[in-house]
């Protein structure tokens, strides 16, 4: 309760910029929607298991796209899958996040030359936020990925979108 | 009941044509035969009673490429009560491999020949359901033929690496 503890006066009042307060709620309560194509799926359950614990980051599985905020895609993403991983990610409520996790979600992993049926990286369908490297991860890889991506949420702020600046700015310049 | 056991049977009861020849490297031991006496002796081996094989373990196509220019498939049978087995193979033409399906006799046959469809092309006369079982619907070619090469594109979305 970072948050708490430092901005908290004697006055029980607490002073905050909003941008803040959305981060701290939108970071602590990442809800993921399961998206276990592969055996990374099998690593993540034991990351949700208790010695690893993603209850502690407010990480709390969701089977339904609707309740979720951030889709993690672990495995091998075929291009019949392709359609429906799209679909089911526009299908989440906004702000959403993405990671992809393992190589095969990554690039196409062992299935990057001779794999007819994969998608190369899920990159191609889906703006993905965090890459989780690892055949498949660790949970502690799978940890450090959603830190990783609670680092770049606290970044934003509702004022000033950054991707729209940074868009704005690549657009002035004729860069894109 | 043992490899030459069953030929036997096969020979003393259908015709002495049907085995066109025998691989005995395969294992189990294979009988080679033509597609048009495939719905026949398939009938048979289920049917006869000391043999009985009631159950398709696995049917698999094979592609042995352009310079071959023919396609196999595969069946591997298995009789449950007398714990026998028997392979049988049909060479077919590359350029329209057709034959009959097995459906009719096991069940089972019906996803692992759309599957031998799916990967080769493969088709398979009076199968009641012959779609694509792996790939996307709007695929084009057959992957594990060995000439394939893919598409550029699927979708929109770029193929190779």
């Amino acid at each position: 309760m970072g948050l708490l503890d430092q901005k908290t006066g004697n006055g029980g009042v607490i002073v905050t910029k909003f941008d803040d307060l959305i981060n701290w709620a939108r970071l602590s309560s990442m809800w993921p929607m399961g998206f276990g194509l592969a055996c990374c799926a099998i690593e993540f359950m034991s990351t949700a298991s208790t010695p690893y614990d993603l209850d502690r980051f407010g990480v709390i599985p969701r089977a339904s796209p609707r309740q979720s905020d951030v889709m993690i895609v672990m495995g091998t993403v075929t291009f019949k899958m392709a359609d429906r991983l799209r679909r089911l990610y526009e299908q989440m409520a906004e702000p959403r996040y993405v990671i992809s996790m393992g190589s095969c979600s990554n690039c196409g992993g062992p299935y990057w030359q001779h794999g007819y049926h994969v998608v190369k990286g899920v990159d191609r369908i889906i703006p993905v936020d965090v890459y989780v490297p690892g055949c498949p991860p660790r949970p502690e890889a799978l940890i450090g990925g959603l830190l990783k991506l609670q680092e770049k949420i606290r970044q934003e702020t509702i004022v000033a979108p950054v991707a729209i600046e940074k868009f704005l700015e690549k657009e002035a310049t004729n860069d894109i | 009941m043992i490899f030459e056991e069953i030929l036997e049977q096969i020979n003393a009861h259908l015709s002495d044509t049907l085995v066109k020849s025998i691989d005995e490297n395969a294992s189990p031991k294979a009988i080679v035969i033509d597609k048009s006496s495939l719905d026949e002796l398939m009938i048979f081996l289920h049917k006869k009673d000391n043999l009985y094989f009631d159950s398709l373990s696995c049917l698999t196509g094979l592609d042995n490429g352009v310079e071959a220019n023919t396609m196999e498939v595969i069946y591997n049978l298995y009789s449950i009560p007398y714990d026998h087995h028997l392979m049988v193979k049909v060479i077919l033409e590359r350029t329209s491999p057709i034959l009959p399906t097995v459906t009719s006799i096991w069940k089972t046959a019906d996803w692992q020949e759309r599957e031998a469809y799916d990967m080769l092309g493969i088709k398979f006369l009076g199968h009641p359901d012959l779609r694509r079982i792996l790939m996307p619907a709007d695929w084009d070619g057959y992957p594990l033929r060995k000439d394939h090469t893919d598409q550029e594109y699927y979708r929109g979305i770029k193929i190779d690496y």
